[in-house]
């Protein structure tokens, strides 16, 4: 799918869940920009390395990095902007096709999908740490910058 | 003076209660407090927040205070009203008295958005997650009739019963059901792209999110809690889509 498109849908996607999570109004569309941001890194690491492990790790981390950045401008908590970003990452279709490799008793097939979205899972949680920690160190590196001058 | 501590340690715990109340990360709610509470002079405030309750003590002559939490919703508006409260107290915008009576009308007054609201952003939530996921624009419809329907039956059940696990397995089990029907007549093609793309407004992405946050921080009673939280609510899911799948 072209990536314009991609971004249109993640964007509404994103909006929506911010929506549904009743994200204040006029920060409505940050959390549709974190989203497609966190999306089209998703797809188009995806696209390059083929590995969903990876291409999760690095849109989990611009999600929560972009989040940093916009709860920074806004001085709003940053779980605003990250929590409908971080949804379109979830791996719903390897969890799907465990559940449904489990009720046709293919449990071996189960198992191989079942271990993709715990690893997928894992690199998300990689992503929103890592992105955590390089954020307080640079406002750390930062601040220390600041005060020498 | 005693008075001024009795009514800091009354907006602390309010401001407190209030963030759990609308789903923030327990290590926020700490925050807060201990911040709020330091701009009172109480500078030897303890506070242990847990997802279902709140332990805060203003300093070592005032007596503990214990608050109980316990409905749990999403509404991040109300994170960011009450930290927007918080950060004027601390920087000495308005009073105490002021601060009190703006998170006691943010509790009575706030309003979440309508609920028609929600359930159409549930449906292009989904609608959007169906194309993302390489279904095609013939399952559009029924993506977005079945994400409507599981999220208003998930939303409604959880009002009426308060049992999140059973509200989340039937809005599974009905999205399975509209998605096996509709293709059954020829209305949709692809089943799992359907009920992928339609159960995603149920994912419990708040919870995911805080509980990494939440054990990151060192928070690890409430990060493992809602870490357990997120899983049964997955394994609802699951468990509703399977049966569905089983017909």
């Amino acid at each position: 799918m072209a990536y314009w498109l991609q971004g249109i849908l993640s964007f509404a996607a994103a909006a929506g869940f911010g929506i549904i999570f009743n994200a204040p109004r006029k920060l409505l569309f940050y959390c549709g920009v974190v989203g497609m941001t966190g999306w089209l890194v998703y797809s188009y690491i995806d696209d390059l390395s083929n590995d969903p492990a990876k291409s999760s790790f690095a849109g989990a981390f611009t999600v929560a990095f972009v989040a940093h950045l916009m709860a920074k401008k806004f001085k709003m908590p940053m779980i605003i902007f990250s929590v409908a970003g971080i949804i379109p990452l979830v791996p719903g279709g390897s969890a799907y096709n465990a559940m449904r490799n489990v009720i046709e008793k293919n449990y071996t097939v189960a198992m191989e999908y079942a271990s993709v979205a715990l690893i997928i899972s894992g690199s998300i949680a990689m992503g929103l740490v890592f992105a955590e920690i390089i954020t307080q160190l640079s406002m750390k590196v930062i601040g220390r910058l600041k005060s020498v001058d | 003076m005693t008075q001024d501590f009795e009514l800091a340690v009354e907006c602390c715990l309010l401001a407190g209660r209030l963030m759990m109340e609308s789903g923030a990360e327990t290590y926020r709610a700490e925050d807060t407090m201990d911040r709020m509470a330091i701009s009172q002079h109480l500078t030897q405030s303890q506070s242990f927040v847990t997802p279902t309750g709140i332990i805060f003590s203003g300093s070592n002559s005032l007596p503990t205070r214990l608050v109980r939490i316990s409905n749990r919703s999403t509404d991040l508006e109300r994170i960011a009203l009450v930290n927007n409260v918080s950060r004027k107290l601390v920087n000495k915008d308005i009073t105490l008295q002021e601060a009190y009576s703006e998170l006691v009308s943010i509790e009575n007054e706030h309003k979440t958005l309508p609920l028609w609201i929600q359930i159409g952003a549930a449906s292009i939530a989904s609608a959007s997650f169906l194309l993302l996921y390489g279904g095609t624009f013939k399952d559009v419809p029924t993506a977005l009739i079945a994400g409507g329907i599981g999220f208003s039956i998930s939303t409604l059940l959880e009002m009426k019963t308060r049992v999140k696990f059973f509200a989340e397995f039937l809005a599974a089990l009905c999205i399975c059901l509209i998605a096996i029907f509709s293709v059954t007549w020829g209305l949709g093609i692809d089943v799992d792209r359907i009920i992928i793309g339609s159960v995603m407004p149920l994912v419990p992405g708040l919870l995911i999110t805080n509980a990494v946050r939440d054990l990151m921080a060192g928070h690890f009673v409430s990060g493992v809690s809602k870490g357990a939280e997120a899983f049964l609510t997955a394994f609802a899911i699951g468990a509703g889509v399977a049966l569905g799948l089983s017909f």
